[in-house]
């Protein structure tokens, strides 16, 4: 297997002005590895993931998977999205089957599987229920089920725990972990939190924006599972957000008044320049 | 109670002050009495099932036009920007208009009734296929193409039932749009009908027989919104988890 994007660049032209979303993105990905998209808001991180699915065009350039250049969306490549995007007229096994109904798999199999994958994700208990009645959690855990059905090679995920609480979300990481161990899948996943990016990949790719660019590559070489709360992963993590914070001042100033800047207001001070003289 | 209301306003106003003369506004006695008697010489029976053979018709006929036209609409966007505003104006445009040429095309008929319901609803069921489909979340779209569903594929699978809610909706307004057209269809020309019955009434200043018939639409149009568009409704809100209070 082999996921290969060559000189993709993407372009949004409207009436205004023309937005230059990425320039020159050259990435490999290798079969089994969990790489992580880091960026701030807006560096095109997002469009990057939906050109590999097949979701946008891009302007320049080509994604190349096991050899073959991708051109539509299809089932080699599962998709799972920041809102789970489960349908709310099926049940939760009837969401889980649809990729393998659209495929023609028989009844039988169809139901067998996804029961092996809802027991994955260890909502079997839930199979008959409609989407409204799951929470944030249990419902990415149903998109993660069904995206897991399709068996294929490459899983992109595009900020898929972002709205979820914090709890819930370390939870999630780790099943992920375990789930990406067990599946041996090519994940992309797509964040814009730094912590979560060191949690599960092998590889961050810290993009830049205006225009979206690989700024970095980071390999990440620590014992798995990993958890949230350990030192070397803190320190990884600053490392990461220096690189980072360049990048996200860069988008606020391109976004705020011109007066703004990260340096000023490090210190809390009122009017008069007393820094709590009367505490 | 609401009888006994309707029966003090009646003797009230008829039966003490006199504001109102007896053959303008009946008593619920009157009303029940002569329903009784249209069921018992069985006009009642006869003009319902006619009443309801050509709405039924007219609306079937309206639901394949209006899915069509629906479907051609969202398909078509040239379409969609060149007569979207016509089939809104058509939609205003109150179906009894038709008549006139509807007699004209095919007499004085059943057929010319059945056109004018169609028209009728035709274009409401058309206007929320268009709706209902055109505000499809696309996310499910994009998710059921990552599954690979493609072309037809997309349409039975995510774009039928995701727009079912407003469809459902649109379909109870056209058939609330065809039993105007009904009505007033049945009055201007038919010679069976509850309409009909109803302008009998009128002919013979009988105000009883207005009201009785009046009543029965009411009524019917209660049942069927109830058993068919009530029940499809309420089983849709529980499936998406609308009816969560």
């Amino acid at each position: 297997m082999s996921l290969i994007i060559e000189a993709v660049g993407k372009r949004f032209i409207t009436k205004h002005k023309k937005t230059h979303t990425l320039e020159q993105i050259n990435l490999e990905f290798k079969k089994g590895e969990f790489v992580c998209l880091l960026g701030p808001s807006g560096c095109g991180k997002s469009t990057l993931l939906n050109i590999i699915a097949g979701l946008e065009k891009a302007s320049e350039g080509k994604v190349l998977l096991n050899g073959k250049e991708v051109k539509s969306a299809g089932p080699d490549r599962a998709v799972m999205f920041q809102e789970s995007a489960l349908f709310p007229w099926l049940r939760v096994i009837d969401n889980v089957e649809f990729g393998m109904k659209m495929a023609g798999v028989s009844r039988e199999e169809r139901r067998e599987k996804a029961l092996k994958y809802l027991k994955m994700v260890h909502l079997t208990k839930f199979q008959n229920s409609f989407v409204h009645e799951l929470s944030g959690g249990m419902k990415q855990r149903v998109a993660l089920a069904r995206a897991l059905t399709l068996d294929s090679e490459v899983l992109l995920m595009d900020e898929p725990f972002a709205a979820l609480d914090s709890q819930t979300k370390n939870i999630l990481q780790l099943e992920l972990q375990r789930i990406w161990w067990e599946t041996k899948k090519t994940i992309v996943f797509v964040t814009h939190n730094v912590e979560e990016a060191v949690i599960l990949a092998d590889r961050v790719i810290v993009m830049s924006a205006n225009p979206g660019r690989v700024k970095k590559e980071f390999k990440i070489q620590l014992a798995r599972p990993r958890q949230a709360d350990s030192l070397d992963l803190t320190y990884v993590v600053a490392d990461i957000m220096k690189a980072l914070k360049k990048e996200v001042e860069k988008v606020a100033k391109a976004e705020y008044d011109s007066d703004w800047n990260i340096e000023k207001d490090t210190v809390l001070r009122d009017a008069d320049h007393s820094v709590g003289i009367g505490i | 109670m609401l009888i006994i209301v309707w029966e003090l306003v009646y003797k009230i106003g008829v039966e003490v002050l006199g504001i109102w003369k007896p053959y303008t506004f009946p008593s619920p006695f009157s009303v029940i009495q002569t329903l009784i008697g249209l069921i018992a010489d069985n006009t009642l029976g006869i003009a319902i099932i006619a009443s309801l053979k050509r709405i039924i018709v007219g609306y079937l006929i309206s639901l394949i036009i209006g899915v069509v036209i629906g479907l051609t609409i969202v398909r078509f966007k040239y379409l969609d920007e060149n007569f979207s505003a016509l089939i809104l104006g058509l939609q205003t445009l109150p179906s009894i208009c038709w008549l006139p040429f509807a007699i004209l095309w095919y007499g004085l008929n059943e057929s010319a009734i059945i056109f004018v319901i169609a028209v009728g609803s035709t274009f409401a069921i058309s206007i929320a296929i268009e709706s209902g489909i055109k505000n499809v979340n696309p996310l499910y779209v994009r998710a059921a193409k990552t599954m690979g569903a493609n072309g037809l594929k997309i349409y039975w699978n995510v774009i039928i039932p995701a727009s079912l809610p407003s469809v459902v909706s649109g379909m109870k307004q056209g058939w609330s749009f065809a039993w105007r057209a009904l009505m007033a269809g049945e009055m201007l020309s038919a010679t069976k009908g509850l309409g009909q019955v109803l302008m009998v009434g009128r002919d013979l200043a009988d105000i009883s027989q207005v009201m009785a018939v009046m009543v029965v639409i009411i009524v019917l149009g209660l049942v069927v919104d109830k058993l068919v568009f009530g029940r499809a409704e309420i089983s849709i809100r529980h499936r998406w988890g609308l009816d969560r209070t």
